[in-house]
């Protein structure tokens, strides 16, 4: 069911500890901060999140890691300039790290959500990540068996719902958002319009409302 | 194919000095071919973009979600939602599309970019890429989109410079680093010369500011000339 939410304090307010968070966003590009920010004042604990970076600078998802609230990253490249509190925290061994090549990530995703159990790629064999991974040859290629990334809960941010949650983006800030809203249980996603329905041209919708549970206007 | 004698090594095309950056960059853009789909990495490949002419009319794609990627954004220019891999604000040319993460790797997984450019720590004579990680224990693991780059795309083209500071020649015999892909490389742009890598071992397509005897002497693996069909 789709609902309305005035806050995003409301909007997060049912996430439970322990549990798995999808968030969108690549660098800035469609990153969901205010629903961050009120995932970390909302004081659920013990998260596994899902991200392609682990954080950056002092703010959003990597203050959740610097105030230990996440158990463990599943993501593609932890490491940058300014992930510190994410690598203060690996390096005393207080997070947990998956580390996925970004495709497998993106398709483990849309995996989860489009039903599929599993799927093999070359991408990754014959490294140290495929290790311990079932592998098969296909059409005489090396492959690693990959499965999906399920989550609780996505929060994703768009440019503009109607009122059946129908998502657009904007320009590379798409990223993560509509396959992440498919592969959780509850997709929250804030946008800074919110248009009638018939709104949106039917043609141009990227996510179908049916993938989206919660949406709050953030100005 | 039979292997190249040294006889014929002599009609190697020799440039007189070791290649710049720029250079080198100017090269691998003059060498892609027209109308096609192409990937450039993080950090040195970006500079291809620079020399890439409008008539070859050569369309970037971005992993983040973008075909048709132009020039870095400059001043007004600038916007939060457009970026590169790099998390660098760009442009975008007409004709250009957007997709969401899923897509984007499609793209490349599925074979549908000709060329992606990377960067390397090292290459193994029979084109195993290793640019991910150190192996270093104290060091972080990021990985990104690197693995599917290099399985993806039909070609994988490194540039890098040919040594380390230390001399060590970054072309081996097998990776030390961690693998980022098996078999992948095809061509090596570097300071000193091109080589085409594959099943049949490294060719040498050209030199800059050393004959093929004095490469050999720096490079642990069999050179051999390439076939002037590949030059």
């Amino acid at each position: 069911m789709l609902n309305f939410i005035d806050t995003v304090g409301e909007a997060v307010a049912g996430i439970k500890d322990g549990s798995t968070v999808m968030i969108g966003g690549f660098g800035n590009a469609g990153q969901p901060f205010e629903l961050i920010d009120a995932l970390m004042d909302c004081g659920a604990r013990e998260l596994t999140v899902v991200n392609n970076n682990a954080g950056q600078g002092d703010q959003g998802l990597a203050l959740l890691i610097k105030e230990g609230r996440v158990k463990k990253m599943i993501c593609s490249f932890p490491r940058q300039s300014d992930s510190w509190h994410f690598d203060a925290k690996y390096k005393a061994g207080e997070i947990e790290l998956e580390l996925v090549p970004q495709g497998n990530l993106a398709e483990r995703i849309r995996a989860a959500g489009a039903g599929i159990g599993g799927f093999f790629t070359p991408t990754g064999y014959g490294t140290m990540l495929a290790e311990g991974k079932e592998t098969r040859i296909i059409d005489g290629r090396g492959q690693v068996f990959e499965t999906p990334i399920h989550a609780d809960v996505a929060l994703i941010k768009a440019l503009k719902a109607d009122g059946k949650g129908n998502l657009v983006y904007r320009k590379t800030a798409r990223n993560f958002g509509p396959i992440m809203a498919a592969a959780a249980k509850h997709t929250i996603a804030q946008v800074s319009e919110i248009v009638p329905v018939g709104g949106l041209d039917p043609e141009n919708v990227v996510t179908p409302g049916i993938y989206v549970n919660s949406i709050v206007k953030v100005a | 194919m039979s292997a190249q004698t040294s006889s014929e090594t002599g009609s190697i095309q020799t440039s007189g000095t070791p290649l710049g950056r720029d250079d080198l960059a100017r090269l691998v853009a003059k060498d892609i071919k027209p109308g096609s789909f192409v990937n450039l990495g993080i950090g040195q490949p970006t500079l291809v973009s620079n020399y890439l002419e409008p008539e070859q009319d050569i369309t970037l794609h971005t992993e983040n979600g973008m075909l048709g990627m132009g020039p870095e954004a400059k001043g007004d220019e600038i916007d939060e939602d457009l970026i590169n891999a790099g998390k660098i604000p760009v442009t975008e040319l007409p004709g250009a599309s957007y997709f969401h993460h899923a897509d984007s790797f499609a793209i490349m997984r599925g074979g549908h970019l000709d060329i992606c450019v990377l960067g390397a720590f090292q290459v193994s004579a029979t084109g195993d890429l290793a640019n991910w990680h150190t192996g270093a224990p104290d060091a972080i693991p990021a990985v990104g989109g690197a693995m599917d780059l290099a399985t993806g795309a039909k070609d994988v083209f490194v540039m890098m410079t040919l040594l380390t500071r230390d001399g060590a020649s970054k072309l081996v015999e097998a990776c030390t680093y961690p693998l980022t892909g098996v078999g992948c490389v095809t061509r090596v742009y570097t300071d000193k010369a091109v080589f085409l890598t594959g099943p049949d071992g490294v060719q040498v397509r050209e030199t800059f500011g050393c004959t093929l005897e004095e490469l050999q002497a720096l490079v642990p693996v069999p050179l051999t000339a390439a076939p002037a069909v590949e030059r």
